[in-house]
């Protein structure tokens, strides 16, 4: 199938960039990987007047550690993650769901924030983040802000972004070192979206005590969902397998499945609880060797 | 006991059971294939076809002016265009009718519409999207047993004299004896299930170029066709074209399964338009295109009670089944066979008495019914009889490979006479059981089995077998056709001066490795190295007429009528040898690629030698040259066979199962050359995983096909397809001129009942009888949950 | 817009409208149609191509974003030397049927090679777990990758190792029905 036609810019800075955000408005959309809106316009589902094709901007391909945050620019693919051994040393859920986005062809060119930009409720980005407590940098030509995760998806395929933004990074704290994590997810095939997934983690002090936890669902609620209540039943405790089964039960508790192709409500809601019991227990083994 | 086939023939020769590396490879891996697709022609236009986004709706009007308008669109084609050409309307393989544009309703969701035909591809889409359709909708149909009900809606208001939504019925066996076996049984074991719609999807989808030459009214027809001569026919009738100026070439084919058996109303208008137009015209579908609107399969709804005695020996077979064939019948089956050869039913297994009865439905769904991978529904056939096996194994609790054993055809028994009238040729039902039980270490599995059961873990193991037989080859003239054309399939040798040689073919290979192994069956009957022959494919005009590549045909009929070529021109090469020799042709012997004077092995001739004197050097009154052709009507089908056996494991928190090993025993007869036939078991055997497993198209209640692009419609990757092991027995086809049997679907036919036996056997001690496929994670989950209830 | 790009070595310089995807281009302007297409939802994987040595799927980037880079195809594998390691490869192992995932296979393959010269059977699987086959079960694609892998380690230190035939065809059991 074949998009319809569109006028595009390539800008080689990120101020050009920003000027012709604010200055085409509405019809304009950026392009980043294009894993999802190339499709989209393909099967004309989409038909921006406009392209700003964000690849050729310098700086953002980086990730790195500073300040106390795992920072991914907005050029970061998906398989850039999975590579990455930073990632793989400091944030085990991200580690654990990198190999799980689409397929090997298409991490290469997906980005991360373009996954969270587009705000699919069966993204997977957006259930890590959310359990690791990330902010988004956006940017604009008047000037740039920081948004909580948890504030940036509104709703299906929205997102606090105005506009005239460029989301130009994602960031993560970087717990101590008993930090661990998992990312539980159920496809039908390489390639899939989740039926069903959760990102788990946790991390703990000397004493194997938890100090923080994150757990987010992806696939199974309107938008990515964190399981706020969960993760303040396991804050404070000393890890145990009762413990966890609770949380598993908030978890699917929270869910709000739909029946569909994927399988029924009731399915759907199980596999969390699974899932969930799941990912503790490894994020717990991950942060007991770390 | 096991031994290696022995080739007869040298390596160099490289006849039957050789596997020389394969001819077509040497294009293909430099990107140098060509397909339908990269055919550019001058002055060519592209064809894009507007489809129905509603099931079933009353056409109220059709507004092309805008879409007419855009800036290099040349035309824009609606049904009322094709009305007045006659066009409107095209015949199926099967005998009934089809739209090719609308007229009066859409009865599908995706059918054809209207088409723009307009300078780039990109333009032909863009005026798409300026087409206006007003639809009255009507109600839908999307369950079969819903629309054979007395009040449904009636679909085809347009076939005289249809009042119902019934498109045929179809008896097999005897209704009599059978009832009788029922009454004597111990046991009877019935089930229920789905054999859900799938698709073959091949990687390429459907196209064509079609070029008319507007000053000669020679059509040139490049398609993607499965059956090329039986298309060309086809198109002469529907068109009204003569015979003789239309040349149908499918050029190499990226895959068919069946999908590029049937014409579709794109080959047509693409056909229509390029007359009218005097130019070229290139139609290729989109994934999305090909999905839901071109040959589905399967979608049978199947009921199966098997009588036993309590020793567990079959005493007979009753099915009823309900085939879902969508808004038009446009199967490719033989014509007297409504459910195609469904009626092997009675599968591996000796006893007298079935009855089938099968009724097909007419419903608001694409229609197709082709054989993907499969002889005419021996699929379905093979999955129901193997899943029945697992169901009576379970309920008279005798372990499913004994419960095989006690009721195989035994060796002897063949020929075989099946109560639904087929004559198996051979067959050594339980040596291959045995190989494969073997293989796998069957004693330890189910150890492990009830270990992992005791141990009350989340992971369970599960065991499947299926011992199939099919039946492929089809026809013999006496029982197939497809309208009308007789189920024969033809080769033309032609050996050059020099001993190089081209042989003719009315069948075409869709990645099956013709160039290569029907040489080796021409260098095993004549001696001519099989890399000295060209194989041609595919075009009308110079290759001999046959029913095409589907149903494991090829093999069985196009490469026994090779092997009678290849033998006519030994008789004929023994004259000129006898003549080069000055001596009786009585005197002479022959070995692979030679004539020698009996008992002086010294003073020979090779075929090569012949071959220059059929050209030089022939006997006076002898008709000079060295070819011929052979026209070849099989005395029988073949029945290859084989035994399966799957071992999954089931991941009871998520439903999530994976095969851990997967133990293929083949038996096709005569292997020709083993690399490919181990090729084509493996494509099977993912084919029969995928449909297993996750590969299905489906409907919501509006008539919304689910499964119309690669996103909804899964294919498994490399990752979740399982590993095969594979393993083979060979009991040659008595009839068949070189014993072969036919490869190409056993594993999809076989297999998908195995995969399935080995889940409900993982989950059989809890009570789970039945999942329909494919089955899926929620669908196993939702089996446990309710066996605990 | 007007782009340069370098295919197999090929410099092409060219005015091409924004919405022409990378595909149709090579396949159409260029006439490099080993780059097959197979599906309208980037999943299928028969256009992929290597874009500045890294696989791509050749429908999901527009042309214009390929301005600049080096492009290789299938038609670029075989070398003043003769075929790549992995087309001898696809062939030794019988890798193909119909042929229409071949060069995206072939490709990713030889990009999965550069990077882990000695790629065990899940790592290729791994790899071209983007990319479909309908008609091998996968089986000897990825004996022909793992074969290509050898013989190109062999190259450089142990010597050719294609003649690696591990599907010699299995044993079998004869018996004549008559
Ligand atoms: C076959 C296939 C399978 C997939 N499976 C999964 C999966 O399992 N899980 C999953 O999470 N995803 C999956 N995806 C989607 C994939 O992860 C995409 O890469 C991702 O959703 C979008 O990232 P992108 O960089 O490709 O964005 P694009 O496609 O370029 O853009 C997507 C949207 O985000 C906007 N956007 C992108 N970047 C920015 C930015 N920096 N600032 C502002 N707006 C921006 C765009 O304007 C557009 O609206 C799949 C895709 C495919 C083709
Ligand atoms: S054509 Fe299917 S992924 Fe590109
Ligand atoms: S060889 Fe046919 S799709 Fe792979």
């Amino acid at each position: 199938m074949y998009p319809p036609k569109f006028d595009y810019a390539a800008p080689r800075s990120l101020d050009e960039a920003l000027g012709l955000l604010s200055d085409r408005g509405e019809d304009v959309k950026v392009l980043a990987g294009g894993q999802s809106l190339i499709p989209m316009m393909k099967l004309r589902l989409a038909s921006p007047a406009m392209l700003i094709d964000i690849n050729r901007l310098p700086g953002l391909s980086e990730i790195a550690e500073s300040d106390g945050y795992l920072r991914l620019g907005a050029l970061v693919r998906h398989n850039d993650v999975g590579n990455s051994d930073l990632v793989s040393r400091r944030n085990p859920t991200m580690a654990a769901a990198a190999p799980w986005i689409a397929d090997p062809i298409v991490r290469n060119r997906g980005t991360v924030c373009g996954a969270l930009a587009h705000a699919d409720p069966l993204g997977d980005w957006a259930s890590v983040m959310l359990a690791c407590d990330a902010e988004v940098v956006a940017t604009s030509a008047s000037g740039q802000r920081t948004i909580p995760m948890r504030d940036f998806i509104t709703d299906v395929f929205t997102t606090a972004l105005r506009e005239d933004e460029l989301l130009t990074e994602v960031r993560v704290p970087v717990s101590g070192s008993r930090t661990g994590g998992d990312y539980q997810t159920l496809e039908r095939k390489v390639g899939d979206y989740a039926t069903a997934a959760v990102a788990t983690r946790l991390d703990l002090d000397e004493d194997g005590r938890i100090v923080g936890a994150g757990i987010a669902l992806t696939s199974v609620c309107s938008i990515n969902t964190k399981v706020t209540e969960a993760e303040a039943l396991l804050i404070g405790q000393q890890p145990s397998t009762e413990l966890f089964v609770e949380a598993a039960e908030i978890a699917a508790r929270t869910a709000t499945p739909q029946d569909d192709v994927r399988g029924p409500a009731e399915y759907k809601r199980d596999v969390v609880r699974v899932f969930t019991r799941r990912g503790l227990a490894t994020s717990l083994e991950l942060a007991q060797a770390g | 006991m096991t031994t290696t086939e022995q080739p007869r023939t040298s390596p160099e020769i490289c006849g039957l059971g050789h596997s020389p590396r394969r001819i077509e490879d040497d294009r293909f891996i430099q990107g140098a294939g060509h397909y339908v697709d990269d055919i550019v022609l001058p002055g060519m236009l592209h064809m894009a076809i507007l489809r129905s986004p509603v099931p079933h709706a009353r056409i109220v009007s059709i507004d092309t002016s805008e879409a007419t308008a855009l800036p290099g669109v040349v035309a824009v084609v609606t049904g009322e265009l094709m009305a007045q050409h006659n066009l409107a309307w095209m015949p199926t393989m099967s005998g009934d009718t089809q739209a090719v544009l609308a007229t009066d309703k859409v009865r599908f969701q995706g059918q054809e519409v209207a088409a723009v035909i307009a300078d780039t591809v990109y333009t032909a889409w863009d005026a798409l999207e300026l087409i206006d359709v007003d639809y009255e909708e009507l109600p839908v149909l999307v369950d079969p047993r819903k629309s054979l009900e007395p009040d449904a809606v009636l679909i085809r208001d347009d076939k005289e004299g249809q009042t119902d939504n019934q498109c045929y019925h179809w008896e097999s066996g005897d209704k009599g004896t059978t009832d009788r076996a029922f009454a004597e049984a111990d046991r009877v074991v019935t089930l229920d299930t789905h054999y859900p719609r799938s698709h073959p999807a091949p990687l390429e989808t459907c196209g064509c170029v079609a070029d008319i030459d507007p000053a000669t009214g020679h059509a040139n027809i490049y398609m993607t066709s499965q059956a090329p001569h039986a298309h060309r026919t086809v198109f002469a009738l529907v068109a009204g074209l003569p015979e003789e100026k239309i040349r149908i070439i499918s050029p190499d084919i990226g895959g068919g399964f069946g999908n590029k058996v049937p014409v579709y109303p794109g080959y047509v208008v693409a056909t229509a338009a390029s007359l009218l137009l005097g130019h070229p015209v290139k139609w290729v579908e989109s994934r999305s295109e090909n999905l839901i609107s071109t040959g589905f399969a399967r979608d049978y709804h199947m009921h199966g009670e098997l009588a036993l005695r309590g020793d567990g020996r079959i005493l007979g077979l009753r099915v009823n089944l309900i085939s879902d064939n969508g808004a038009f019948f446009s199967d490719a089956q033989p014509t007297k066979f409504k459910a195609g050869l469904f009626h092997i039913v009675t599968g591996s297994y000796d006893y007298t008495a079935a009855h089938v009865v099968a009724d097909g439905a007419y419903t608001n769904k694409a229609p197709g019914g082709v054989a993907y991978r499969c002889s005419f529904r021996v699929t379905e056939a093979s999955y129901l009889i193997e899943r029945l096996m697992e169901s009576a194994a379970l309920e008279l609790d005798i372990d499913p490979a004994e419960l095989r054993r006690r009721n195989f055809i035994k060796s002897e028994q063949f020929p075989y006479a099946s109560p639904t009238g087929f004559v198996y040729d051979s067959g050594e039902y339980e040596r291959a059981l045995d190989v494969a039980l073997d293989q796998v270490g069957y004693d330890d599995l189910r150890r492990e089995q009830r270990e992992r059961r005791d141990r009350g873990d989340e992971t369970l193991l599960g065991i499947g077998i299926a011992s199939f037989t099919e039946v492929v080859g089809a026809g013999n003239s006496r029982d197939f056709d497809i309208l009308g054309l007789k189920m024969f399939d033809s080769a033309e040798l032609r050996v050059h001066p020099t001993g190089k040689a081209i042989l003719k073919l009315g069948v075409k290979s869709q990645g099956q490795g013709h160039e290569t192994t029907y040489p080796q069956i021409v260098a095993e009957e004549l001696g001519i190295p099989a890399s000295h022959i060209r194989v041609e494919e595919g075009d009308t005009d110079t290759t001999p007429y046959g029913l095409g590549t589907y149903a494991s045909r090829s093999t069985p009929v196009a490469g026994a009528a090779t092997a009678m070529v290849a033998r006519k021109l030994r008789e004929k090469g023994r004259k000129i040898a006898a003549h080069l020799l000055e001596a009786s042709e009585e005197d002479l012997d022959w070995e692979p690629g030679r004539f020698f004077v009996k008992g002086a092995k010294e003073r020979g001739v090779t075929i090569q030698d012949v071959a220059f004197a059929a050209y030089t050097n022939f006997p006076e009154g002898m008709e000079p040259g060295f070819e011929g052709v052979h026209y070849y009507d099989p005395p029988n089908m073949t029945y290859p066979f084989g035994s399966y056996v799957a071992v999954v494991e089931v991941d009871t928190g998520t439903g999530k199962w994976r095969v851990r090993r997967m133990v293929a025993v083949d038996d096709c007869g005569v292997r020709i050359n083993p690399m490919i036939v181990e090729g084509q078991i493996h494509g099977g055997l993912a084919e029969g995983f995928a449909m297993s497993n996750m590969q299905f198209i489906t409907f919501d209640d509006s008539g919304n096909c689910i499964g119309s692009n690669f996103m909804d419609y899964l294919i498994p990757t490399a990752y979740e397809t399982p590993r095969f092991e594979l393993g083979a027995t060979v009991t040659p086809s008595p009839h068949h001129p070189i014993g072969a049997k036919g490869v190409g679907e056993s594993a999809t036919v076989g297999s998908p009942a195995a995969y399935v036996n080995a889940v409900i056997d993982a989950l059989s001690h809890l009570g789970v009888r039945n999942i329909d496929m494919p089955v899926l994670p929620h669908r196993v989950w939702q089996a446990i949950q309710e066996a605990k209830h | 817009m007007e782009i340069t790009m370098t295919v197999n070595g090929v410099a092409h310089k060219d005015d091409v409208e924004p919405r022409v995807l990378l595909a149709d281009y090579l396949r159409t302007r260029l006439g490099l149609t080993g780059t097959h297409i197979g599906c309208d939802t980037t999943s299928c994987g028969v256009c992929t191509v290597l874009m500045d040595g890294t696989p791509v799927k050749s429908c999901t980037v527009f042309a214009v974003q390929a301005d600049d880079t080096e492009i290789t195809t299938v038609e670029g594998l075989k070398s003043a030397d003769g075929l790549h390691p992995i087309q001898k490869a696809f062939k030794q192992e019988h890798g193909l049927q119909c042929g229409f995932c071949t060069p995206a296979m072939m490709l990713v393959g030889k990009a999965l090679i550069e990077q882990n010269p000695d790629p065990d059977e899940d790592e290729v699987r791994w790899a071209i777990s983007g990319n479909l086959c309908r008609c091998t079960g996968y089986v000897n694609i990825v004996k022909a990758i793992r074969a290509a892998a050898a013989e190109s380690r062999g190259t450089a230190d142990e010597g050719p190792a294609l003649v690696d035939l591990t599907n010699e065809p299995s044993p079998t059991v004869s018996a004549p029905v008559g």
